[in-house]
């Protein structure tokens, strides 16, 4: 694979042939043997194509383009029946701002407050299993990861569950008059959590926590623990330790998992469909409905185009501030 | 290998050139390595040693030239059919396999099925005999080193290629492996071609040694011959120390060259001078630090080089002082001097240097005095 | 001891989020064994093992999990395959197109699923491909892909060029490096990529249901639509199996592997 299998015939093939190319005194001609590893230096320069072609075309023909068809489609017009043709109907574009636009900065404000309170939640159990955990680091890391495999649906639901209007949290919320708070904010109404912008919101976080976790704890784990006591030993205090040390190493971390959850998250369905109401749908929801329900594609096609590109103006603009290159 | 007479460990690289882009790592080089040697590859990081190593271990592709081994053009094969076996810097050991399995690796790919027995044999040759079940990372430095040896060696090579073998260990154990590479190497026969960054591991184990700097080989020779008559002021000052006095040539008595330092009458054998360099009317004599002997009184022979110092510096050592001393025109010679008197030189003393014209060594005037020493001879 | 507090307060913060990420697996375990009044396994009546006794007791839910199955499984070994590839590629060689290859596996990680989920299923509407299981099977490997790549690709990176010199000294054959000395030294960055594929493909929803046929109800379609129906409590009992599975398994990986560096 990384040493092509064609190499060795090459220079056999080479070696034999020899002797006939070399210059009468073997230099500085590039002699016989010499060129032929550099014919075979040549077939390596094709080894990275052949190793790519099979993957890249995937990509291409899979996701390049039905890209350039949900484009096309976005500006199509007609009816299932009927079948759709390439009209540059553009008014579907503004049609969907004006009718959705709520939904856009719904799913937006829900994401972020989702990835801020994710990076809030996941920062202390990232910095715990890195710095604290000590043997019990890998049965914390299992713990982490082990959600992933119950059906994620199956534990959003389990929010019906926790959240549920005469179950405990919510009358510890009720007695601790938390509820009165976030219902002033918004948030919630009356003394319910559940079908709320907070049980979305919460929703949201929960599912996409895992990776604000472990990007975290991979960057924090690189961190050279006697860093700390150098900082410690050049005066600074616990806090600015933190400040000053541990939390700007940490930024690639912070970098992707803030990415890894405010994508996804933005364009999240499940929740706003399980959790909440018509009056907290998100985008997503409406690019289901419109798809898979209304069966109206043009719309449902320039909406998810716009969701792509707001998300990829959102990522870009982030990266560049946040100054880290390869994510990948 | 059709070749596996009393040369098959002969190594001859012919006009051996090695570019990376636009960087020359190696210009031409015609070298032969004598069957049976321990050669070394010497110089500073950067220098085209490692490519050269990695040219005759097919591992890289040369620019120009060729490589014979044993007499046979191997320059077209590719590393896996070429009768040299290498033990990596940092040693490359396969985590994922014992250290049994590393040693039997090279045998299982010729198709040999028996090699429990000369994997034992082998081990124990190292001394590892009861450690084959381990994995690599279950071993100290140095047993992964001797694994490393061992690995490359059962094969029985006709050249055995070390990269930096002994780069990771401390010092002491450094100093022990030399002893036991040069141990198994005498044992074997097998031409060992040796890279190394260090000099006194070069002159502890080598027969024969080339200093490179800047991808040309400057130097080849014997160990001693390459301290005692360095050829330029890079091997002059990567081996050792050196003083190097400029001097001007008066004129030839006999067999010896008479030269004016600093203004003081002195004498070098024509035949310690680079040759071009004794009909110039510039030289740049050298004497090593150990070779001048530091007193309070002129030498009774009148024939030894002779000049007036303060001293400037003195660090004991142990076995030695390393003295600096101030010779009147205000630049400095080192002098290593044996702590055998109980009175020696301090600070601020005038002493006398001198020292036998045989022991100087006379350079082309036209180089950099200072190549080879600072950081990057490390 | 207000200092202890002090010095521990990460910790408890910590544990705190831990408890807010596993509390739901505890609830979907305990009403495992609940016997639900009504069709909806939200409060808790009684106990029962009914469901744990037979799981496959409602319609069509063993179905979708071996649907399930077979789509993970087959989507796991293609973008295993094809990520790895890309992965040496990247990991391996320099080349001139390097940057546009970086940008096309990061693009699918990069955005919403569903613009994906929608994208491609247009792609399957305007060739005329009928949705189903081999519409779901390509879907599923397009997303995998780049994940497989990234998993892969940090492991090769990490390797020392070495040993696969070391190995080609020591006469293998191109070939026989591959198999001897790469592949075993990548094999845990091509298994950590396998295993994501798998559980984002086995539990992958919005990219099947916009490419699901209506005989290709995959698991996650089948609690979906049990959403709006009326939820089992087998689905818990399915959803704490593979919990408890895969736990066992990663336990057990973890014994095996201090055994073999204990007994070594």
């Amino acid at each position: 694979m990384t040493t092509p299998a064609k190499t060795s015939d090459a220079a056999d093939a080479a070696e034999a042939a020899g002797p006939k190319h070399a210059g009468a005194d073997g230099r500085p001609e590039p002699s016989g043997p010499a060129r032929a590893l550099r014919a075979i230096t040549g077939e390596l320069r094709r080894m990275p194509y052949l190793l790519l072609l099979p993957g890249i075309a995937w990509l291409i023909f899979f996701f390049l383009v039905p890209l350039y068809f949900q484009a096309k489609m976005s500006v199509s017009s007609g009816t299932l029946d009927k079948g759709f043709d390439l009209t540059w109907t553009w008014s579907t574009f503004s049609a969907a701002f004006e009718d959705y636009d709520e939904h856009f900065l719904r799913s937006l404000y829900y994401a972020g407050a989702a990835t801020i309170l994710c990076l809030v939640l996941a920062y202390p159990l990232a910095y715990t299993i890195a710095f604290r955990a000590g043997r019990w680091r890998s049965l914390l890391l299992v713990l982490v990861v082990a959600p992933f495999f119950t059906s994620f649906l199956v534990r959003t639901l389990a929010w019906k569950t926790i959240l549920s209007d005469n179950g405990t949290v919510v009358g510890f919320l009720n007695t601790l008059h938390i509820t009165d708070v976030t219902a002033t904010l918004g948030l919630t109404e009356g003394d319910r959590v559940l079908a709320t912008p907070l049980a979305v919101v919460t929703g949201l976080t929960y599912n996409f926590l895992p990776f604000m976790i472990l990007p975290l704890y991979a960057s924090l784990e690189r961190i050279d623990p006697r860093l700390h006591e150098a900082a410690r030993d050049l005066y600074a205090s616990p806090a600015s330790t933190f400040r000053r040390v541990t939390l700007p190493l940490s930024m690639p971390g912070v970098v992707a998992g803030t990415l890894l959850t405010f994508i996804p998250a933005s364009g999240d369905y499940i929740n706003a469909q399980l959790l909440g109401t018509t009056r907290e749908t998100m985008i997503g929801n409406v690019i289901q409905s419109e798809y898979l329900r209304v069966r109206d594609y043009p719309t449902a096609a320039a909406m998810s185009f716009v969701l792509m590109a707001v998300i990829l103006v959102i990522v870009t603009v982030y990266i560049r501030r946040a100054g880290t290159e390869d994510l990948v | 290998m059709s070749k596996q007479g009393r040369d098959a460990g002969r190594v001859e690289l012919t006009g051996l050139s090695k570019r990376f882009g636009g960087f020359t790592a190696v210009r031409p080089t015609d070298l032969t390595i004598p069957e049976g040697s321990f050669f070394a590859l010497l110089g500073a990081s950067g220098c085209g040693k490692t490519t050269t190593l990695r040219m005759i271990a097919g591992l890289e592709a040369p620019s120009t030239g060729r490589v014979l081994i044993g007499g046979q053009d191997v320059t077209g094969l590719p590393p896996h059919k070429r009768p040299v076996n290498t033990v990596f810097q940092s040693y490359a050991l396969f985590p994922h396999l014992s250290v049994a399995d590393n040693v039997a690796f090279g045998l299982r790919r010729k198709g040999r099925k028996d090699v429990a027995q000369p994997v034992k044999e082998m081990l124990e040759l190292v001394e590892l005999g009861h450690l084959g079940g381990r994995k690599p990372a279950q071993l100290s430095g140095g047993q992964q080193q001797r694994v490393a040896v061992a690995r490359a060696l059962i094969n029985h090579p006709q050249v055995l290629l070390l990269d930096e073998p002994l780069g990771a260990l401390d010092l002491k154990l450094r100093r022990q492996m030399q002893l036991e590479l040069k141990r198994i190497q005498t044992e074997v026969g097998i031409t060992f071609v040796h890279v190394t960054h260090d000099q006194e591991e070069a002159m502890t184990m080598a027969d024969t040694i080339a200093v490179m700097n800047g991808g040309v080989i400057e130097q080849l020779g014997s160990p001693t011959e390459l301290y005692e008559s360095p050829k330029t002021a890079f091997v002059a000052n990567f081996l050792g120390q050196s003083n190097m006095l400029p001097a001007a040539v008066l004129g030839r008595q006999g067999d010896d060259l008479a030269l004016d330092v600093h203004g003081v009458r002195m004498t070098l054998p024509a035949s310690r001078a680079v040759p071009g360099s004794s009909g110039s009317s510039r030289i740049v004599m050298g004497i090593r630090p150990e070779k001048i002997t530091l007193g309070k009184a002129e030498p009774d022979d009148a024939h030894r080089n002779m000049l007036r110092g303060i001293v400037s510096e003195a660090s004991f050592i142990g076995v030695s002082t390393e003295y600096r001393v101030r010779i009147a025109e205000g630049s400095e010679l080192v002098v290593f001097s044996q702590n055998r008197d109980d009175e020696r030189p301090r600070v601020g003393d005038e002493v006398v240097l001198h020292w036998n014209p045989r022991h100087g060594f006379g350079l082309d005037a036209g180089q950099d005095l200072d190549a080879g020493t600072g950081e990057d001879a490390l | 001891m207000l200092k202890w507090l002090r010095h521990n307060l990460v910790v408890f913060a910590g544990l705190g989020t831990l408890v807010y990420m596993l509390a739901p697996n505890v609830v979907v375990f305990v009403f495992s064994f609940n016997d639900p009044v009504g069709r909806y396994n939200y409060e808790w009546a009684e106990f029962s093992d009914k469901a744990w006794t037979d799981p496959c007791g409602v319609a069509g839910m063993c179905d979708s999990l071996t649907l399930s199955f077979k789509i993970a499984i087959l989507a796991t070994l293609c973008a295993t395959v094809l990520g790895t590839l890309i992965a040496f590629a990247l990991a391996r060689y320099r080349f001139r197109a390097r940057g546009l290859v970086n940008s096309l596996i990061f693009l699918p990680m990069a955005m919403p699923e569903i613009v994906m989920a929608a994208s491609i299923a247009m792609l399957f509407l305007s060739m005329g491909m009928d949705a189903g299981f081999t519409t779901i099977l390509i879907a599923h490997i397009t997303f995998c892909v780049s994940f497989v790549v990234t998993a892969v690709k940090s492991r090769v990176i990490g390797m020392d060029p070495a040993l696969e010199e070391a190995a080609r000294d020591l006469y293998a054959s191109p070939i026989q490096v591959f198999l001897r000395v790469t592949l075993p030294l990548a094999a845990p960055g091509i298994a950590a990529g396998a295993m994501l594929a798998f559980a984002l493909s086995f539990d992958d929803f919005i990219i099947t249901n916009f490419n699901a046929g209506p005989d290709t109800v995959t698991f996650p379609m089948y609690v979906w639509g049990a959403a709006q129906r009326g939820t089992p409590p087998q689905i818990n009992v399915i959803g704490s199996a593979m919990l408890v599975i895969a736990v066992l398994v990663v336990v057990a990986g973890q014994i095996v592997g201090r055994r073999n560096r204990a007994k070594a």
